[in-house]
């Protein structure tokens, strides 16, 4: 199963999360749902899953 | 018909007042002048925001003062600020980090490529415990060994070894918003009073650090309460007054308020640089979705002189390219780091 980064719930149609990608990292892993630690940097972020790793904005 | 006659004439009137009162001799609005201004109708923006930008030339010049922030330590707050998401006491989804002292320094560095010469570092805190502060005072060591840029901090409630402290390490400036109205406060947060705010900035003022201070508007506060936090903020003569617009954020008490509507946001910054024509008044949080870059453009056309580029401490902002471009466009200069020595 898929989740939605902005609010953890499953993958699908989510007006307010896909409005708020835009200005927002991601906050939970897409491969499992847990909150992610994410530090946001003048020109990026990095988003870390205990389980899954990190991403990037690069 | 009379009524609407006599509201008009009460418009020209602060309009014509501030032309005299604020452009000529420099002196800020009053609490009801201010308000007056809040009243003032969307077909009388454009003329607001014109004796606004009129005002910020003639008392402040043509410089814009750029800025970069960067969140230190995120999350797990112990205070109840209902706009916060960095609050432990509250459903969000933000998680507690601490950065490293490396990663400070990249931030930096990243910041002064865009021709900042400010870069504040924040941390989630009622106020620094020894470890907060040990880690900012290595972090600025290795900033200012790698970096030219001023270093503002934004740490939360100091006390006076605090604050030496700080001044010791070199902080330029410090920010530590009223966030809103005095009458206003106890809907926002109840884990500490405005007045204690109001006692750190008095510290930092004596210890001869810039004070910057400002807070959020569209809090759920009425037209009267933000005329009234702008002359507080005016009563305090603040450096530097960083203004943003509530980007209601999710799990936060404040999470289901709409954002501040356009007009309101520009007679906002307007009527908050009629009431403090000499201060460094800060575009900051949310003005990406309260006024998009259409409202970037007419902000900056409107009062504003100075900026926070790039992304801010939990959210990400227009890319730092896009307001350098827009300044450039717009024949604004940016402040240089040698006129702020």
């Amino acid at each position: 199963m898929a989740y939605c980064e902005q609010c953890g719930k499953e993958a699908g149609d989510h007006p307010r999360c896909a409005a708020r990608r835009e200005l927002e990292p991601p906050r939970y892993c897409a491969d499992c749902a847990r909150r992610m630690v994410v530090q946001v940097t003048p020109t990026g972020w990095t988003a870390k899953c205990s389980r899954h790793g990190e991403r990037t904005s690069a | 018909m009379a009524h609407s006659e006599t509201v008009t004439t009460t418009q020209s009137d602060i309009l014509a007042l501030a032309r005299t009162q604020v452009l000529d001799e420099g002196v800020g609005l009053s609490e009801s002048q201010v308000l007056d201004v809040l009243r003032l109708p969307d077909s009388e923006l454009d003329a607001l925001l014109e004796l606004a930008h009129e005002v910020r030339m003639r008392w402040c010049g043509p410089e814009v003062e750029v800025e970069g922030i960067i969140s230190l330590k995120t999350g797990g707050c112990p205070e109840d600020c209902h706009f916060c998401s960095q609050s432990g006491l509250f459903e969000s989804p933000v998680r507690s980090a601490w950065l490293d002292v490396p990663s400070l320094v990249e931030a930096a560095k990243q910041t002064a490529k865009t021709g900042a010469t400010e870069f504040c570092i924040v941390a989630a805190v009622r106020g620094p415990d020894a470890r907060l502060l040990a880690q900012v005072a290595a972090g600025i060591a290795a900033i200012k060994d790698e970096v030219d840029i001023n270093i503002a901090c934004s740490l939360g409630m100091l006390t006076q070894e605090q604050v030496d402290q700080l001044a010791a390490m070199g902080v330029h400036r410090y920010n530590h918003n009223l966030e809103t109205a005095k009458s206003h406060f106890t809907n926002v947060v109840t884990t500490h009073t405005w007045e204690e705010r109001w006692e750190t900035l008095r510290l930092v003022r004596e210890a001869g650090m810039e004070v910057c201070c400002g807070g959020i508007v569209g809090m759920g506060e009425s037209l009267e309460q933000r005329a009234e936090f702008a002359a507080q903020l005016a009563s305090l003569t603040p450096d530097e007054v960083p203004l943003n617009f509530l980007n209601p954020r999710p799990g936060t008490p404040f999470g289901d308020l709409e954002p501040m509507a356009g007009p309101d946001a520009l007679r906002t910054v307007a009527a908050f640089r009629l009431a403090m024509p000499r201060t460094v008044l800060r575009f900051a949080g949310g003005r990406e979705i309260t006024l998009g870059d259409l409202g970037a453009r007419r902000g900056m056309l409107g009062g504003i002189n100075a900026v926070i580029v790039g992304n801010y401490l939990t959210t990400l902002g227009r890319p730092a390219e896009s307001d350098i471009d827009l300044l450039g466009e717009l024949q604004m200069p940016i402040k240089a780091l040698n006129d702020t020595l």
